[in-house]
């Protein structure tokens, strides 16, 4: 019996009704990497099964849409892009948009989508949302290369876009909308896990969302008196940042007060989004 | 050295009654509000016994309350209990899919469950895909499938579809690829849940086999099952849940005793006075009562197995001296196929009470439940009267032997022939 205090201390795991706020295992995380792995190949891999063009279907989806927008907002519509060609325009701003909108919807769905193999079997809940965000980082970077391609041809052959030393910024850039689209999307799957109120939102809310930010629009089409309300929204000053660096100083804005604005808004929302998943994934399948 | 891997300590969970809705919200804010004064959950002290038969008279109920365990390393633990006795949620709680409302489940090592087989199975995936992706949910490594691969596909036998998307796979296939990812893990404490109700005999007895394998590896099992043939061949010891609570714990073989001395609800004995007996004038049925021959060591238990043998013996009265009588009894198993329908001989009786006795050997009845009716018949032709249901009583297989299957004895009947090989 003298020994039991000594062996207690030993147990690996111990299984409580409630846990400590920051009670994050990252080891553990770390050792299911290999999960992690098979999920990010399982969401690229399972969606272009049985197509001809295969991974090929990722990057045209952009270019479509992009075409679209090209034939309807400037053709049509004429809405300015500032200077900066609007195919360029549109494809890059869109690439992002679309990256940072699936990664949101996507992750703010873990509980309800996953309740099936959550509900079996144990695997540390936080795998899933990363190894969403990360498919979405592969399949973003896939899509990217058309953006580059297009983006050299007019640096190099018709001359019209200068990109600057600020474009090397973009892999953190990334990092920012991934954690701001992971935090958010978190935040909502944990609210959503009792009441489900919230989840009729998010379809239209995020069509919303795109309007309030600059994705299809140059900030500079808004009235200047009431640009700040847009820079209100943490994404704007990340496009903003993307277009001046990528495009040209004359098609976006480099602001640094609401750019520290937004980052700081992003790590306060990605901090949020993890302690309130944290707090919720231990007991969410009863409730789902 | 304590070599004690699982430790529940005062382990109940909650579980709420009927829907979630705007109704709730109000529970919520009193919790909230509770937690915020540093109080305990204030619906945790309110709850009902979970007996789904009867009406909700609380909007909770508890599936587990105040469970306390033990588990060695080493050692194979059977959980038995009737449907809703809280097993399953025992299981869910050991496997962290869901955390207990109060109390604590420490576990020493790495555990896999099975809760269900082929969790993350994706019908577009191949079969090949499948077992890395199957196999890492369930907690393997790469490189641990990659070196089982080749055993894990000769085990589920299908070589030849590696390579096709499991949506094409026969349901068999399907499962015999899951259950062999299933049976290839490692870990220290392996908890499964019914799991070996699927696949065809030779496939459980694989399955069984390998398990056995594992437990003689010094790696811990818990096992949930309703077969208790399977419990009893693969666990040493036993838990016996009732109610959400351990009515008893031991050896096994004692454990499924008590569970069904106790649960095992027989009604065979019926008696009636003279006024309310079921018949008419001419004839009445007065007492009907199954007489076990009771083995060594089980002196207190109806339990009936499908090698007892059992007397049905009758009690009843003739209304018209001389009359010519008979009984006919039929027996039925629940679910309605009649098993056999055997009849005394034709008997001119004086008026009065009259006994009568059927001999069931043992080795002749399957494991089920069955009913007896039994006809009372006028000069082997005219029913006088027919009793529905007399008696019921269930009989049940533990003790099968080495047969190597532990699934489902087909046949209305189980006779014991002679049946050789020369």
């Amino acid at each position: 019996m003298s020994m039991k205090g000594i062996v207690d201390d030993k147990w690996d795991i111990e299984i409580k009704s409630t846990s400590g706020l920051f009670d994050i295992d990252v080891r553990e995380i770390w050792r299911y990497r290999d999960l992690l792995v098979m999920f990010i190949v399982k969401d690229i891999v399972t969606r272009y099964k049985q197509t001809i063009l295969g991974p090929l279907w990722f990057m045209l989806q952009p270019v479509l849409s992009a075409l679209i927008y090209v034939i309807i907002f400037t053709r049509v519509a004429k809405i300015s892009t500032s200077g900066a060609p609007p195919m360029l325009f549109y494809l890059g701003s869109l690439t992002l948009w679309n990256y940072f909108s699936e990664t949101f919807s996507i992750v703010s769905k873990t509980f309800s989508e996953n309740a099936a193999v959550l509900g079996k079997v144990y695997f540390p809940r936080l795998v899933l949302p990363l190894a969403r965000t990360l498919s979405g980082l592969l399949k973003l970077l896939m899509q990217f290369s058309i953006f580059a391609a297009v983006l050299l041809y007019h640096i190099f052959i018709t001359h019209r876009v200068v990109p600057n030393w600020y474009a090397l910024t973009f892999p953190l850039l990334l990092i920012l909308i991934s954690l701001f689209g992971l935090g958010a999307g978190l935040l909502v799957t944990a609210l959503t896990s009792k009441y489900k109120d919230l989840t009729f939102m998010i379809l239209f809310g995020i069509q919303l969302y795109m309007y309030v930010t600059p994705v299809l629009y140059p900030l500079s089409i808004a009235p200047p008196d009431k640009q700040f309300l847009l820079w209100l929204n943490p994404l704007t000053s990340f496009f903003e940042v993307f277009k001046y660096s990528f495009l040209g100083s004359n098609s976006g804005t480099l602001n640094f007060y609401w750019l520290g604005y937004s980052v700081a808004f992003t790590l306060f929302m990605f901090m949020a989004g993890l302690l309130m998943f944290n707090k919720v994934e231990k007991k969410f399948i009863d409730t789902i | 050295m304590s070599n004690i891997v699982i430790k529940a300590e005062n382990v109940s969970k909650q579980y709420l009654v009927g829907q979630i809705g705007t109704g709730m919200i109000s529970h919520d804010i009193k919790r909230w509000w509770a937690a915020m004064r540093g109080k305990e959950d204030p619906f945790l002290r309110v709850g009902m016994e979970n007996d789904r038969t009867k009406k909700a008279t609380s909007d909770y109920a508890w599936a587990l309350r105040d469970v306390n365990f033990e588990v060695k390393q080493g050692e194979a633990l059977g959980i038995i209990g009737k449907n809703g006795a809280g097993k399953s949620t025992l299981l869910k709680l050991m496997s962290r899919v869901t955390s207990p409302s109060t109390g604590q489940i420490k576990i020493k090592g790495r555990v896999a469950s099975l809760l269900e087989v082929g969790t993350g199975f994706h019908p577009e995936l191949t079969g090949r895909e499948n077992i890395y992706m199957n196999g890492t949910i369930l907690g393997m490594t790469r490189k641990e499938i990659k070196s089982k691969f080749d055993e894990i596909v000769d085990f589920s036998g299908i070589e030849m579809y590696i390579d096709t998307p499991v949506k094409r796979y026969s349901s068999g296939m399907y499962v015999r690829l899951a259950f062999g990812v299933a049976a290839h893990l490692e870990p220290e404490i392996l908890i499964l849940d019914e799991v070996l109700a699927v696949g065809d005999a030779e496939f459980q007895k694989k399955c069984l086999g390998k398990m056995s394998d594992v437990a003689s590896h010094g790696r811990t099992i818990i096992f949930v099952s309703h077969n208790l043939l399977a419990v009893q061949s693969l666990c040493k010891t036993a838990i016996y849940m009732k109610a959400g609570t351990i009515a008893d714990s031991g050896p096994a073989e004692r454990v499924i005793n008590s569970y069904l001395s106790r649960e095992v609800r027989n009604c065979i004995e019926a008696s009636w006075d003279m006024e309310n007996a079921p018949g008419n004038d001419r004839v009445k049925m007065l007492a009907a009562k199954l007489v076990i021959d009771k083995p060594a060591g089980m002196q207190d238990s109806d339990v009936i197995d499908v090698q007892t043998a059992f007397d049905v013996q009758f009690e009843f009265y003739n209304g018209v001296d001389g009359q010519v009588l008979n009984l006919s009894l039929i027996l039925y198993t629940t679910s309605g196929v009649c098993v056999f329908n055997v009849t005394t001989p034709a008997t001119k009786l004086s008026k009065g009470r009259h006994s009568s006795r059927l001999r069931v050997p043992g080795g002749l009845l399957n494991d089920d439940i069955y009913s007896i009716v039994v006809h009372m018949v006028k000069d082997a032709s005219v029913i006088l009267h027919t009793v529905e249901d007399v008696l019921t009583f269930e009989i049940i297989d533990v003790k099968r032997g080495e047969t190597g299957w532990f699934g489902k004895w087909m046949g209305a009947v189980r006779p014991t022939l002679e049946f050789t090989i020369d």
